[in-house]
C-alpha cells in the first residue's frame, strides 16, 4: 500500500538575523490512506511548521529541505502553482481560533463557495448547493442562515464546524488539523472530534491531528508521533504509546495528565526544567537536561530513532522496557 | 446601519457649532478691533461704523445675529473690502480651493494607495525601499519648500508648465500646484497602505486563505485589500485637513485666486467676517468627509453596521 | 549526575523571574541597536553639527542679522566677497541670517512641542489610566478634534492676539497635544492591562510604585519616538506661519520667513530659498531618521 504521505528527513529552517534557527530536523514518517496519525509537543517543537512547510506556507524567513511525497510525487519547495491546486483539494489543512481564521468581512457562505469555484470550477450557484449540503455534514442547525452571516456573529464551535466544513468541501486526501480543539471547551471539543471520527469512518482522508493534547489523541488517532524541540522522539501505534510508551518524555506526558483517581495530597507530577530555546539547543540529547534518566552519554550526541517494536520507535539511549 | 448614521449626524452637527462658536467668541473677545490700525477717526464716526456692523451690541447677540445670518447662507459683509459680502468672497475663492483640494485628494488616495500596495507587496525589495524613500522626502519636505522647487525646475528652467495664475483653470496651470499640495499626503498615504497590508499579510485568515489554494492575486484582492484599508480610510479626514491647510500657501504661491488668499489677507487685517466665514465652509466640508468616511466604514466591515461591540 | 540546566535557561526566564517587563537592560539594548542604525546615528551626528552651526556659525562671519549693504543688494553667493550665502533684496548677508533664524525654528519646534508634550501626556495618562467612561469621553473630544485643520485655528489666535512669539509657542503646542495623547493613553492602557501589572496590584505594590516601575517605562518608548517626529512638525508649522507672515515677525527671522522671502525672488535670486530650504529639510529628514531608529531599537529590544 503506498503510504498518501511519506515524509523523509524534513528540515525546516528560519533565518533570524545573521542565525538560522533548527525548528525541524529530519522528520521521517509515513501516513497511509484514511489513518489518523496524532502529531504531539509542546509549542515550539516544530509540529505546526512541518506542515505547513509542506504546504509552503512558512514564513518568509523560513526555508525546508528534505522530501515529502504526496502519492508518491514530490512536493516540497514545488512550484507555487503546483502547491496552490493541492492546497484546498487534495491536502486541507485548518487552524485553531477560526474567529481569526476567518476573513471578518466577508460572508460565511462566500468562504465556503470560492474554494469550490477555484478548485472546482463551478458556478456559485453550484458551489452554493454543495456548500450548504457540507455545512449540513458538519452539523450546523439552519445552514441557510448562516451561510449569509459573518464569523463574528457565529459561536466557537460553529465557526470551528465551518473551518472543518472549508477543509472537507473538495473532500482531499489528506485532512491536517492544526490545534482543532483547543480554542473551544470541552462538551464543543467532544463534538468536533466526533465529527472528525464520523468524516474519517465515511471517506478515505487520512487525518494528522496536531495537538499537545494527548486525551484528544488517545479518542481518536491510530498511530502518534511524539516530537520535542524539532525532532521525533517516539512513534508508534496508540497502543504502543499509551501502554508502552519507552521515551522519558512521553512518561513525562503520560504522568502529567490529571487523573481522577490520583491522591489529591499528592503534588501534580510534571516535567522539570523549561521547555528547549531553539537557538540554543545542546550537543546531545535536547531533552537531557529534564530528563530522570540522564546519563553521561546522553549528552555526547542526539540519539536516532531506533524500532524497539514492529510499529514503535524510539530516540532514546535508556528506552524503557515494558513496563 | 441607519442608527449608525443618526449617531453621526448627531456627533457632527454640534461639533460645527462649537467650532463656530470657538472662532467667533475668540475673535471677538480679543483685545483691539479691525479698526485700531486705521487712521485716527472721530469717535463719532468709530461708533457709526461700529453700529453699522453690529459691533455695539453684546457679543452673544452677536453671535446670534451671525447664526440667523448663516442659515440665510449670509456670511456677513466684509470689514476690509467694503463693497463685498463674505458670501461674495467666497463664492469667487470657493470652486478654485475646491477643484484644487479634491484633485489633489484624489491623487494622494490613487497614488498613495498604489504605492503603499506595490511596496507591501514587494516587501524589503528595491522597489519597496524606493516607494518608502520618496514618501520619506514628501513627509519631511513641506509643501512651501517642494512647490517654489517644482515651480524652478518645471517652469523656469525647463519652460514646461506655467508657474502662477489659475487660467480659469486649465490642466496646465493646476499640474503643479496639485502636485505640490498632493506630494506630502501621498507620502503619509503610501506608508499607510503599506503598513496596512503588512499588518494583513501576516494575519491567520490570510493563512487560511492561502490554505485553501487560492492564488496570491485573489488571496490579496478578495481578503486583503478591505481591511488593510481600513486605516487609509481613518486617515481621510486628517488628509483633508492636511489638503486644506496646504491649499492656503499653494494658492500663495502660485497666485490663485482661491479661498485662502482671502483667509490670510483677512487674518492680517482683522477681518472677522472674512476669517469667520472662510473657517466655516471649510470646517463644514471636513466634516462632510468625515461623515462620509464614517460611512464608508460602515460599508466596509459588517461588525460595525451590525452594532458589534 | 549532573544536569547541564544552564544551557537550557533562556532570557526569557530571567526577565520573568525579574517580575518586570521593562528592565535597565532593555534600555541599553535599545542603545546598542541604535548606535548600530547606521543611518540614524549619522542622522544624529548631522543634527549636532546644524544646531552647533546655528549656535555658532553667526559669530564666524563679519556680519550681523541687521547690518544692510546698499552696493551689495541680491549678490550670488561667493568666497572672495564676506557673503558666502549671497545677500537679499535688503542687502543683508544670508549666511547670519540663515543660522539665526535656524536658532528660532529649532527653538520654537523643540518649546512647542515640549507644551504639546506636557499636555499630551496629563491627558493621554490620565484617560488612560482612569479608563471606563471618562476615557471614552475624553478620547471622543480628541477624535473630533483631530480631524479639523487646527492650523486655521492657530490663525486665528495669532490673528486674535497679535504675533508674539510666547503665544506662537504655546498656541502650536496646545494644538498639536492630540496624537501625543492618543499615544499616551493608548501605551498606559495596554499597560495597566498586563499581567505583571495585576500581579503587582495583587501583592499589594501601592500605586506609585506600579506608576513608576512598570507604567512609566513603558510608556516613555513610543512617547521619545513621537517627541523626535514631533520637533520636526512643530518647525514646520512655525515655518508655515511665518511663511505666510502671520508668525515670526522681523527683526527676528526663522526659516519659514527666510523662504517666504526666497520665493519672492525665486527667479532671480535662487540661492535665498535654497540655503534655508535645504537645512530645513536636512534638519526634517534627520528628525525622521533618529525617529525611524529610535521606534526601530525599542521595538527590537522589547521582543
Amino acid at each position: 500500500m503506498i503510504p498518501v504521505l511519506s515524509v523523509k528527513d524534513l528540515t525546516v529552517q528560519f533565518a533570524l538575523g545573521p542565525r538560522q534557527v533548527i525548528a525541524v530536523n529530519g522528520l521521517s514518517f509515513d501516513l497511509g490512506p484514511g489513518e489518523c496519525l496524532g502529531v504531539v509537543g509542546e509549542s515550539g517543537s516544530g509540529k505546526s511548521q512541518s506542515f505547513l512547510a509542506m504546504l509552503g506556507l512558512l514564513a518568509r524567513n523560513g526555508s525546508a529541505a528534505g522530501s515529502v511525497r504526496f502519492k508518491g510525487k514530490e512536493i516540497l519547495n514545488a512550484p507555487k502553482a503546483q502547491l496552490q491546486r493541492l492546497r484546498g483539494e487534495r491536502i486541507s489543512m485548518m487552524f485553531q481560533d477560526a474567529l481569526s481564521g476567518l476573513t471578518p468581512n466577508l460572508r460565511i457562505g462566500r468562504q465556503l463557495e470560492e474554494v469550490l469555484m477555484v478548485h472546482r470550477g463551478l458556478s456559485r450557484a453550484r458551489a452554493r448547493q454543495r456548500a450548504l449540503n457540507m455545512l449540513e455534514i458538519v452539523k450546523i442547525p439552519e445552514p441557510e442562515q448562516r451561510y449569509n452571516a459573518y464569523p463574528f456573529e457565529l459561536s466557537g464551535g460553529m465557526r470551528q464546524r465551518v473551518m472543518i466544513a472549508l477543509a472537507l468541501l473538495c473532500k482531499p486526501d489528506v485532512l491536517i488539523c492544526d490545534e482543532p480543539t483547543t480554542a473551544l471547551d470541552v462538551t464543543v471539543q467532544a463534538q468536533v472530534l466526533k465529527l472528525l471520527d464520523d468524516t474519517r469512518r465515511h471517506t478515505d482522508t487520512a487525518i494528522i491531528l496536531i495537538t499537545h493534547d494527548l486525551g484528544v489523541v488517545a479518542g481518536l488517532c491510530d498511530r502518534v508521533l511524539i516530537m520535542y524541540a524539532g525532532r521525533a522522539v517516539e512513534t508508534g501505534s496508540v497502543e504502543d504509546i499509551f501502554y508502552q510508551a519507552a521515551h522519558p518524555y512521553t512518561r513525562g506526558l503520560l504522568r502529567s495528565v490529571p487523573r481522577l483517581d490520583a491522591d489529591p495530597e499528592q503534588p501534580l507530577p510534571a516535567i522539570s526544567g523549561h521547555p528547549p530555546i531553539l537557538e540554543n539547543l545542546p550537543a546531545g540529547c535536547a531533552f537531557a537536561g529534564r530528563c530522570d534518566r540522564y546519563i553521561q552519554r546522553c549528552a555526547a550526541g542526539v540519539p536516532e530513532l531506533r524500532q524497539v517494536a514492529a510499529s514503535h520507535g524510539v530516540a532514546c539511549l535508556r528506552a524503557e522496557a515494558a513496563p | 446601519m441607519l442608527i449608525y448614521i443618526a449617531q453621526r449626524l448627531l456627533v457632527a452637527i454640534p461639533t460645527l457649532l462649537i467650532i463656530v462658536m470657538a472662532s467667533f467668541f475668540l475673535m471677538h473677545g480679543a483685545p483691539g478691533g479691525p479698526f485700531d490700525g486705521d487712521a485716527q477717526l472721530e469717535p463719532e464716526v468709530l461708533e457709526n461704523i461700529r453700529a453699522a456692523y453690529d459691533l455695539d451690541k453684546p457679543v452673544p447677540l452677536q453671535f446670534w445675529l451671525y447664526l440667523k445670518g448663516l442659515l440665510r447662507g449670509d456670511f456677513g459683509p466684509s470689514i476690509v473690502y467694503k463693497d463685498f459680502n463674505v458670501t461674495e468672497l467666497i463664492a469667487v475663492g470657493l470652486p478654485v480651493s475646491l477643484k484644487l483640494g479634491l484633485s489633489a485628494m484624489l491623487l494622494a488616495v490613487v497614488l498613495g494607495g498604489l504605492g503603499g500596495i506595490i511596496a507591501a507587496l514587494r516587501q524589503n525589495g528595491w522597489v519597496d525601499y524606493t516607494i518608502m524613500a520618496v514618501a520619506m522626502t514628501g513627509i519631511a519636505l513641506p509643501s512651501f519648500v517642494i512647490a517654489p522647487l517644482l515651480a524652478l525646475v518645471f517652469g523656469l528652467y525647463l519652460s514646461l508648465l506655467p508657474v502662477a495664475g489659475w487660467n480659469d483653470g486649465a490642466v496646465a496651470n493646476m499640474v503643479l500646484p496639485v502636485i505640490a499640495l498632493a506630494l506630502p499626503q501621498v507620502a503619509i498615504i503610501a506608508r499607510l497602505m503599506r503598513g496596512g497590508m503588512l499588518e494583513v499579510l501576516g494575519s491567520n485568515f490570510v493563512r487560511t486563505a492561502r490554505a485553501k489554494g487560492l492564488s496570491e492575486a485573489q488571496v490579496v484582492s478578495r481578503h486583503v485589500l478591505k481591511t488593510a484599508a481600513t486605516p487609509l480610510i481613518s486617515y481621510l479626514g486628517p488628509a483633508l485637513a492636511g489638503v486644506m491647510t496646504g491649499s492656503v500657501v499653494i494658492e500663495q504661491i502660485f497666485n490663485l485666486p482661491g479661498m485662502g488668499r482671502y483667509f490670510v489677507q483677512g487674518a492680517l487685517n482683522r477681518d472677522y467676517p472674512v476669517v469667520m466665514g472662510i473657517v466655516v465652509v471649510y470646517a463644514t466640508t471636513i466634516i462632510l468627509l468625515n461623515l462620509l468616511t464614517d460611512l464608508a466604514y460602515g460599508v466596509l466591515d459588517p461588525r460595525v453596521r451590525r452594532g458589534y461591540r | 549526575m549532573s544536569r547541564p540546566e544552564a544551557q537550557l535557561l533562556g532570557s526569557e526566564s530571567v526577565a520573568a523571574a525579574g517580575g518586570g517587563h521593562v528592565s535597565a537592560s532593555m534600555w541599553r539594548q535599545a542603545g546598542r541597536r541604535f548606535a548600530a542604525n547606521r543611518v540614524a546615528m549619522a542622522s544624529l551626528f548631522t543634527l549636532g553639527l546644524i544646531a552647533l552651526a546655528c549656535l555658532f556659525a553667526p559669530l564666524l562671519s563679519p556680519h550681523t542679522l541687521e547690518d544692510t549693504y546698499w552696493e551689495y543688494i541680491l549678490v550670488p553667493p561667493s568666497l572672495e566677497n564676506s557673503h558666502w550665502f549671497g545677500t537679499d533684496a535688503n542687502g543683508r548677508d544670508l549666511f547670519v541670517r540663515v543660522f539665526h533664524g535656524g536658532r528660532i525654528s529649532l527653538a520654537i519646534g523643540v518649546l512647542t512641542t515640549l507644551v504639546a508634550l506636557t499636555i499630551g501626556l496629563a491627558y493621554g495618562a490620565t484617560a488612560g489610566f482612569v479608563g471606563g467612561k471618562t476615557d471614552g469621553v475624553m478620547m471622543r473630544a480628541v477624535d473630533v478634534l483631530y480631524s479639523l485643520p487646527l492650523l486655521f485655528f492657530i490663525i486665528i489666535l495669532v490673528t486674535v492676539f497679535g504675533r508674539n512669539i510666547w503665544l506662537i509657542f504655546l498656541s502650536i503646542g496646545a494644538l498639536e497635544w492630540l496624537t501625543m495623547s492618543r499615544i499616551v493613553r493608548g501605551q498606559t492602557l495596554s499597560v495597566r492591562r498586563k499581567e505583571y501589572v495585576e500581579s503587582a496590584y495583587a501583592i499589594g505594590l501601592p500605586a506609585g510604585a506600579i506608576l513608576r516601575r512598570y507604567i512609566v517605562p513603558n510608556v516613555i518608548g513610543p512617547v521619545i519616538v513621537y517627541v523626535t517626529l514631533l520637533i520636526p512638525t512643530n518647525i514646520v508649522v512655525e515655518s508655515y506661519l511665518s511663511f505666510l507672515g502671520l508668525g515670526v515677525q522681523e527683526p527676528l527671522t526663522s526659516w519659514g520667513l527666510l523662504i517666504s522671502q526666497g520665493a519672492e525672488e525665486l527667479q532671480v535670486a535662487p540661492w535665498l530659498l535654497l540655503f534655508p530650504a535645504t537645512l530645513l529639510s536636512l534638519t526634517m529628514f534627520c528628525f525622521n531618521f533618529i525617529g525611524d531608529g529610535l521606534r526601530d531599537a525599542l521595538d527590537a529590544a522589547q521582543r
